[in-house]
């Protein structure tokens, strides 16, 4: 294959079980990602969506190794990572943004020595003045002013502190970067624009993003692909456009359903799938389908065995027995 | 009358418009327009609060009164702390030098003075064995400033190693770690002092007998020992919390996404966070060492003789309480001093630095 047809990240059937307390020298599994495979190709945007507790912030720390896999691969660029080499060699190209960004930010470090921070763990820069030069062009990146170099994090604003962790995860030239809710804990004037500058980024350094998000409008904004998870499996994988207008998932259906419109009268009209009860602990999740004790089309079958991810049209994958009676 | 003032046009000659105005703006005019406030870093923030608080600031002068005092002092004053002043070699002792009352001189120095001699006054008279009373206090004030900074200095070296180890590693590490810290805890404290005192007199007078450590005398080095033993929980038990908190922020894991060993994350984002807790919690440290030294000179287990702490001084003066009395409260008074400035300053460090009160 060549570089072009190959994926540049692979997971597959990545599991990352956490074990809890649950009473003296007894610990349980929580299994917050279970059995998970996606592919996500060179230059695309993967967003991954779900409600809280689903499982997309682990998925996106474990694909980096900063939790070590349970169970599964994740494959970069055609080489598994297995040795702690070949894990240095996966850093360097990987990086991550992070969503809070104040406690992303080290409130000790100028804001210099915070961007240059991936630079001096791998000694890429000998010579001062080259580090220097490299961290005034990252703010210019990510538009900061080259005069914020020296000052602190806690001068500056949500948006601000988030464009420094921008030019941080940018440092070493990575490949490839997760963005864990990197736009959540900004206001909607300010999210437009750094949405607007991860859109300029990818055009201008052929970056790939694994996206993650909650807000379903920003992913469908950003993504080529939107991945759907519920309780730490994945339910849902599809073009943007086909998963916002023709969700097969009853998950997802409700998922998109629920996302405002921002016109009345088509608001109105549309109707809202509600569902009943609450997401089920993950420490003791439910039989078969995860998602059968909410599910309004649930049957025997779905509380037997696991829906298998399968191929339903043409890369779009569905979790789900029923899929096509429902949608049929 | 709306349609004509849509319609009609502008006559721009009734405007009177200088062109100066709307020439680029000068390099000058820029400079001024960019008021940049000078970057403040955290310690200078908190040196800027220090200073504010009075109280805080008084008490550190006070601090350092007494401890330049102490230091220098002993070098210039005409009299020595161990020297018995009726005591002349090949002369009869002079009881007259014993238990001078402040300001009073003994019958050689007033044939002296009558004489038209300059002799130098006893401000807080003499003991009972002839020695001057003023620079016995000021030298256990060097002994005790010295014991409190140096046992703290102890307890923050193994507070800080056993915290930060516990903290960092967790697990199995941090559990075995403080379960000692909860045995040193629940043991009852001034019983193991006073057991571990008694016990290293014994055992380490005869051991250092003779080494440049005789001259400290055994029973601060168990002063020492005790601390390094008994104390530094606290200090562990806190650094440990910091560590544990610091270790879940975002900006380690941001470190540990690029590839950063623990080396670095402790060296760069764990201990300059919890650098002015340290800072804090050693300060308030000291004021404890002096007290606890203090309580043990008191008791007879603290420095060795002549040499003179606040804690044994006090407890010589009990002797002669009722005549003279002012032998007890001179000493106890530099204790509350030290003691009470020390923990001033302790409380105004930490208003100041103290992260999670000003944010």
């Amino acid at each position: 294959m060549s570089t072009e047809e190959r994926p540049l990240v692979e997971v597959k059937h990545l599991k990352e079980y956490f074990p809890i307390n649950t009473g003296w020298f007894k610990t349980t599994p929580l299994k917050a990602v279970d059995d998970v495979s996606f592919i996500i190709n060179r230059g695309e945007t993967l967003g991954l969506v779900g409600e809280s507790g689903c499982g997309k912030t682990t998925v996106g720390r474990t694909i980096l190794h900063l939790y070590q896999p349970t169970d599964g691969e994740v494959i970069y660029d055609g080489k598994p990572i297995k040795t702690k080499e070949d894990l240095t060699e996966f850093r360097k190209k990987s990086t991550m943004v992070f969503q809070d960004p104040y406690s992303s930010l080290n409130p000790r470090m100028t804001v210099s020595d915070i961007i240059a921070e991936p630079l001096d763990v791998h000694k890429m820069y000998t010579d001062p003045k080259a580090r220097e030069q490299r961290i005034l062009e990252l703010m210019d990146h990510v538009g900061l002013n080259s005069e914020h170099a020296s000052r602190y994090a806690h001068e500056f604003s949500g948006g601000q502190r988030q464009r420094i962790g921008i030019a941080r995860a940018l440092a070493i030239n990575p490949e490839f970067i997760v963005c864990d809710e990197p736009v959540s804990a900004l206001d909607v004037s300010i999210q437009a624009q750094v949405i607007n500058m991860f859109d300029e980024l990818q055009d201008q350094l052929g970056l790939t993003y694994l996206f993650i998000a909650h807000d379903l409008l920003v992913v469908r904004h950003i993504s080529d692909r939107i991945a759907v998870m519920y309780l730490g499996k994945m339910v849902e994988l599809a073009d943007a456009e086909e998963a916002y207008n023709h969700p097969l998932h009853p998950y997802s259906k409700s998922l998109i359903s629920a996302v405002p419109i921002p016109d009345p009268k088509i608001a109105r009209s549309s109707k809202r799938i509600a569902l009943q009860g609450d997401i089920p602990s993950p420490l003791n999740a439910p039989s078969g389908c995860p998602f059968r004790t909410r599910c309004p089309y649930a049957t025997d079958v779905c509380a037997e065995s696991m829906p298998p991810f399968e191929e339903v049209e043409k890369g779009h994958f569905v979790a789900c027995h029923r899929v096509r009676e429902i949608n049929g | 009358m709306e349609n004509k003032i849509l319609t009609g046009h502008v006559d721009l000659s009734q405007f009177h418009v200088d062109p100066i105005d709307f020439a680029p703006a000068s390099e000058e005019d820029k400079a001024y327009m960019v008021q940049m406030r000078p970057s403040s870093t955290f310690f200078k923030d908190g040196c800027k609060r220090l200073y504010k608080n009075k109280v805080a600031f008084v008490s550190l002068i006070v601090i350092i009164l007494i401890t330049l005092s102490s230091i220098v002092l002993p070098l210039v004053w005409p009299y020595d702390y161990a020297k018995q002043l009726g005591n002349q070699p090949g002369r009869p002792v002079d009881s007259s030098f014993n238990n001078l009352r402040p300001m009073e001189y003994a019958a050689s120095e007033r044939k002296r003075i009558e004489a038209g001699e300059s002799v130098f006054p006893h401000i807080f008279g003499t003991d009972s064995a002839g020695r001057d009373y003023f620079i016995r206090v000021v030298y256990g004030t060097r002994i005790s400033l010295a014991v409190g900074f140096f046992a703290s200095i102890i307890v923050l070296v193994i507070g800080m190693t056993l915290g930060s180890i516990a903290g960092f590693s967790g697990g199995k590490v941090d559990m075995f770690i403080m379960r000692i810290v909860d045995i040193i805890y629940s043991l009852p404290d001034m019983l193991m002092v006073i057991l571990l005192a008694s016990v290293m007199r014994e055992t380490l007078g005869p051991a250092i007998d003779g080494t440049v450590l005789a001259k400290i005398g055994s029973n601060i080095i168990s002063l020492f020992v005790i601390f390094a033993l008994l104390y530094w929980c606290s200090m562990a038990r806190l650094i440990r919390g910091q560590i544990l908190s610091l270790r879940e922020q975002e900006y380690v894991l941001a470190s540990q996404a690029t590839g950063a060993g623990p080396g670095w994350i402790i060296k760069k984002h764990l201990i300059p966070n919890c650098i002015s807790v340290i800072i804090i919690s050693t300060a308030l440290q000291i004021p404890s060492a002096i007290f606890t030294e203090s309580f043990l000179s008191f008791l007879g287990l603290g420095v060795n003789a002549p040499m003179p702490s606040l804690g044994s001084l006090a407890s010589d003066a009990l002797n002669g309480v009722t005549s003279y009395g002012y032998r007890l409260v001179i000493p106890a008074i530099v204790i509350s001093l030290i003691v009470l400035s020390l923990n001033l300053f302790g409380d105004g460090l930490r208003d100041a630095f103290d992260p999670k009160l000003n944010q």
